[in-house]
């Protein structure tokens, strides 16, 4: 299990990085926290020419609060996330769904960006920030743009970036007063993939779900943003009724692929179970608020 | 002169048996010393990788390894064919004892036929191993495909696809043991119950991965390898005979070993194609498998499916038990060991504690396109207890008892030992009853079982699990090994010497895996001799040093090479002991030894230091009479006799929750009592116990190689293929009722396969027990969520 041979450059700017990327295309590979591609090179899964190490960009680092909206280098490490008051204060979502993040190890090492650019379907932050309705800005020789989530993610490890573009930061609005949120998964041991998860952020009024954005990961190709269940549960007060509209609408929301955990119709199951679960919990947490 | 009893008595000075003594190699390794076999090095040496095939069966066309030989760094390349011209002939994975069994010749690496998924086909050797994995990527094989046997259910359908040509039927094995009135007993009993049970594959996932570093010293022609390997002694005869080295001049050195577990047991293609290597390139090769390789090419083991039938009276008495047993072997059977013990084991033990007379247990064992299987911890006892511990539990519920009460009614009592039970084994030495009520007492099963129901009206379905258990350890030559025809020796052995300087070495053929087996020698020596374990060595896992012996597997160590070490140390004893009253002009049987001094027995005043026997005995020897002649070292060796294992027994306790909506199953604590006979080392014992349980814990819940239609392995990484972990792990109590066997002085019996053996029957009687409102029933290992909602009728 050894990495095939590559060449490898430690990048000194962005600049240098978009000439590489424009260079080699997708033959490169940008090294951040390394956590999912030092295996695939040594599982031999994956052959790129060239490594560029964006280490010592610090541009990319940091976290930081806005207006309105916190900024996440692309570099911050989860361990950085998972503990700043930043993150704690104004996106309690992500705060929450940290520490299913893998185990402390892969937390100190491995990056924000680097998962959300990876887009693995079982990575707990790209739903995070798909349900916080974020914004991803990539960059290249060509220049700056800026993402949607909801645009972002688009397959199996797909995005909307472009070969010749790094993810540079994230953008998350903050939390809205008055808002909550709930992060659920089910991984059969600490720190797994996750058979099955939910992103949770709601407005509640009083009994009434005034609206909610669901986002279902781990069950299908990318996180799924559940617009039928979101339109059940907009204005309707959180009762058996809705309970059963809302869990019946994952099944067309949702399209749940079979894997070595089950088939796609536990999955989709265990999403319904976690929607109840979460709907109750965010009642709950607006209701103690 | 000193009885059995004062000898082992806890007051003694050097009284170390029962004491809690921390494992001689952990500062060592904690300090980062530990030397494993990779961390061997030798100078010039070579690196072997393996192109293996990505079939599970298909015919080898062609070869081209010209590009991967013009790679930069490649030593050698090596095909299947022409490791096979270098080797004396093929293995054959039977044993002469298993009457009617087949298996397929077998060459270490794959030779125009590749039979699974993982086979090794080609080997290239290289300065690096990354130069070796580069060169591999560039064999060109010609592959024509082959429809495999995939599946044990199927593999015996006339007209099938076949593994081998020459085993037309795919059988590798039948067994039957029959009481004889089996079927009448059903027809006469109150009340028969049935239920089939599904087992999945696993494999062992030593932290430390097999390991091989082998050098052909061509001017001595003598083959000295370092490998991870828990029998040295056999691995040196198979080497040796595959190779055509006279065995006298192989060593085998077993440096520290990462975990084993009876993967470590075994011998494997791989490793005797980079021996190979060594040979022919007059240089070191290393290799050490890494993780991807060791799924599909490490032993499987546990894939059964059994259907089980109990028939009661209506007071609740067992009448009868019917086992059919339907086991998925690999590809080939493994060799020497061969890949039948599991079923082996499955009938021997299955519901082994119980006292019905009639009991019938038939296996088949057949071949498919998988990853050869065979022995990993605790051989089929996982399969037969779990079965056995279902079918009673499901008794007890049909006649409405306390599934605890069901089986202090149902066990053979521990006055009735030594008794024959169904299965036609002579037990001995059991407590059944005995660990049945500390089970309780610990548990506190009452005030739990109140607790569960409270619970339950809540809407929490926790589940209490039960499960007694027989376990088969220390095998004896009578029954398998050696008495089949593999070099596998059943007795063990130690030789123990006085050093000039008073200091002690003993040398012991068992080996130590990081389970402390060289502090359990080292406590029984110096108990024995009465020195300090400051001035013991115990040397092991080296040919060359140790006497020989068959090494540690089925829980034998402390049970065969405790007691061998034992009468070693008693005849060393004895010896000094005689010198000192030659030099003292006293009569041997006044004198005693304590801490490293000859006393005199009784008042214990000191006489005369064993430093000082050391000096005269090596140095000063004119100063003896001529007729006495110092050897200052005693050898012996210990086998069973009458009895084909010393068998334990005990009692497991589960309680867990099961989340009815999700499947998830939470374990809360465990409880094990047991009865591993005179406990050397109470600390170490409780944590071969513990170990035990989690690896029992992990294939119940977690671990399955899974494999698709067309038997191609589907989960072959450590995030895919779950061990367990210490986050998911409850608490695990541990209790020892100590029953001292009559098999040998030392009165020990194994221990370090109680917790894996019984704890997935523990842990599915208790999730059976938490599903009990539901009517559903999981009868598949591993309990995946999905398993359970299943059962639930939700997916």
């Amino acid at each position: 299990m050894k990495a095939p041979r590559f060449s490898y450059v430690r990048a000194e700017s962005l600049e240098q990085v978009f000439e590489l990327l424009k260079q080699y295309g997708e033959d490169a590979r940008i090294l951040a926290g390394g956590q999912s591609l030092i295996p695939t090179l040594n599982m031999r899964l994956s052959q790129p020419a060239i490594l560029i190490d964006i280490n010592r960009l610090d541009m990319l680092k940091g976290i930081s609060a806005g207006d309105g909206a916190v900024r996440i280098g692309a570099l911050a490490r989860h361990a950085e996330v998972a503990e700043s008051p930043v993150i704690a204060a104004r996106l309690p979502l992500i705060a929450a769904a940290m520490p299913h993040v893998a185990h402390v190890a892969v937390r100190n090492r491995g990056t924000f960006g680097g998962s959300v650019a990876l887009a693995d379907p079982a990575a707990e932050m790209p739903a995070c920030v798909l349900a916080l309705g974020g914004t991803l800005v990539v960059a290249g020789a060509r220049g700056r743009r800026e993402i949607a989530a909801e645009d972002f993610f688009r397959g199996l490890y797909e995005t909307a970036r472009e070969p010749d573009e790094i993810l540079v930061e994230v953008r998350v609005p903050t939390e809205a007063p008055g808002t909550v949120s709930v992060f659920l998964e089910l991984a059969q041991r600490h720190g797994d993939f996750a058979i099955a998860g939910l992103a949770c952020h709601a407005r509640i009024e009083g009994d009434t779900v005034a609206d909610a954005r669901l986002v279902y990961f781990a069950s299908e190709d990318r996180p799924r943003l559940a617009k039928g269940a979101m339109a059940a549960l907009a204005g309707k007060a959180w009762n058996d009724g809705t309970r059963a509209a809302v869990i019946g609408a994952l099944t067309d929301d949702l399209d749940p692929m079979t894997n070595l955990d089950g088939g796609a119709a536990m999955k989709l199951h265990l999403q319904r179970v976690l929607t109840g679960r979460a709907l109750d919990a965010a009642v709950a947490q607006a209701r103690a608020a | 002169m000193a009885t059995k009893e004062d000898l082992i008595r806890l007051e003694r000075p050097n009284s170390y048996i029962g004491r809690n003594l921390t494992r001689s190699r952990a500062r060592r390794a904690v300090a980062g010393r530990g030397q494993y076999t990779d961390d061997v090095l030798m100078p010039r040496t070579a690196h072997a990788a393996f192109v293996r095939s990505p079939y599970a069966k298909a015919r080898i066309m062609r070869i081209d390894t010209a590009a991967a030989k013009e790679q930069p760094g490649v030593l050698l390349v090596m095909t299947g064919a022409e490791l096979a011209e270098r080797c004396t002939e093929p293995w054959v994975g039977t044993l002469t004892c298993f009457d009617g069994m087949k298996s397929a010749p077998q060459y270490p690496m794959a030779v125009d036929l590749a039979v699974w998924h993982g086979e090794p086909v080609v080997m290239v050797v290289a300065e690096t191993r990354a130069e070796a994995e580069d060169a591999c990527e560039l064999v060109e094989i010609e592959w024509e495909p082959l429809p495999p046997v995939a599946e044990k259910e199927t593999a015996l359908r006339p007209g099938g696809p076949v593994v081998h040509p020459a085993i037309a039927d795919n059988l590798a094995f039948r067994k039957t043991i029959d009481t004889g009135k089996v079927d009448e007993a059903f027809a006469n009993a109150d009340i028969v119950i049935e239920e089939t049970f599904e087992f999945g594959r696993h494999t062992a996932v030593s932290l430390e991965p097999r390991a091989l570093l082998a050098d052909y010293d061509k001017g001595t022609q003598r083959l000295t390898i370092w490998t991870s390997s828990q029998c040295p002694h056999m691995i040196q005869a198979v080497f040796a005979r595959t190779l055509g080295v006279p065995e006298h001049n192989v060593r085998i050195v077993a440096p520290d070993v990462g975990g084993s577990f009876g993967l470590k047991i075994h011998t494997f293609g791989d490793e005797v194609a980079a021996t190979a290597a060594a040979m022919a390139l007059g240089r070191p090769v290393k290799f050490i498998a890494d993780r991807l390789e060791s799924f599909v090419s490490d032993i499987h083991a546990r894939e059964n499916r059994v259907k089980g039938r109990i028939a009661l009276s209506k007071e609740g008495v067992i009448q009868a038990v019917d086992i059919d047993v339907l086991s998925g072997a690999g590809a080939y059977s493994q060799y020497p060991r061969t890949s039948v013990f599991e079923a082996n084991q499955i009938l021997n033990i299955t519901a082994g504690p119980y006292n019905h007379k009639e009991y019938r247990a038939r296996a088949t064992v057949v071949y498919m396109n998988k990853v050869p299987t065979s022995q990993y911890r605790a051989v089929g006892h996982p399969i037969g207890n779990s079965v056995g511990e279902a079918l009673v539990d499901l008794a007890a519920e049909a006649v409405g008892q306390d599934p605890v009460e069901f089986r202090r009614r149902n066990v053979i009592p521990d006055e009735a030992f030594p008794t024959t039970i169904a299965a036609g084994i002579k037990l001995q030495d059991m407590s059944h009853t005995a660990c049945i009520d500390e089970l309780m007492k610990r548990m506190d099963y009452d005030a739990l079982r109140a607790e569960q129901a409270v619970l339950r009206r809540q809407g929490i379905h926790r589940g209490i699990g039960i499960a007694a258990f027989i376990k088969g350890t220390a095998p004896g030559p009578s029954g398998y090994y050696g008495i089949g025809g593999a070099p596998i020796a059943s007795q063990d052995a130690c030789t123990i010497k006085l050093e000039p300087s008073g200091g002690v070495l003993c040398m012991v053929g068992v080996t130590d895996q990081g389970q402390g087996v060289d502090t359990v020698m080292g406590q029984i020596a110096a108990n024995a001799l009465g020195v300090s374990m400051e001035s013991i060595r115990v040397i092991s896992g080296d040919t060359d040093a140790v006497p020989y012996g068959g090494g540690t597997y089925a829980s034998r160590a402390t049970a065969i090479g405790g007691e061998a070490t034992y009468q070693a140390a008693l005849a060393l004893r004895a010896e000094i002991l005689v010198l000192a009253g030659v030099l003292l002009q006293a009569e041997p049987a006044t004198l005693d030894i304590v801490d490293g001094i000859v006393v005199d027995a009784g008042t214990e005043t000191p006489r005369i230091p064993l430093s000082e026997i050391g000096r005269i005995g090596h140095f000063q020897v004119a100063e003896l009479p001529n007729d006495v002649k110092p050897v200052l070292s005693a050898t012996r060796r210990f086998r069973l006799t009458d009895d084909l294992y010393i068998f334990t027994n005990g009692i497991h306790g589960a309680y867990l929750e099961v989340d009815p909506d999700t499947g998830f199953i939470k374990l809360l604590k465990h409880w094990v009592v047991e009865d591993c006979g005179r406990v050397i080392n109470p600390m170490l014992a409780d944590e071969q116990v513990r170990g035990g349980c989690v690896q029992g814990l992990g294939g119940a819940l977690y671990e399955h190689c899974i494999y698709d239609d067309a038997a191609q392995l589907q989960n072959g990484t450590l995030a895919d293929y779950r061990v367990p972990m210490a986050f998911e792990m409850p608490d695990i109590e541990v209790a020892h009722v100590q029953n001292p066997t009559t098999i040998s002085d030392l009165g020990a019996k194994g221990v370090g396969e109680s917790g894996t053996g019984a704890a997935p029957a523990v842990v599915m009687n208790a999730v059976n027990d938490a599903l009990r409102p539901f009517k559903a029933r999981v009868t598949c290992q591993p309990m995946t969520p999905e398993a359970v909602l299943r059962a639930l009728g939700k997916v």
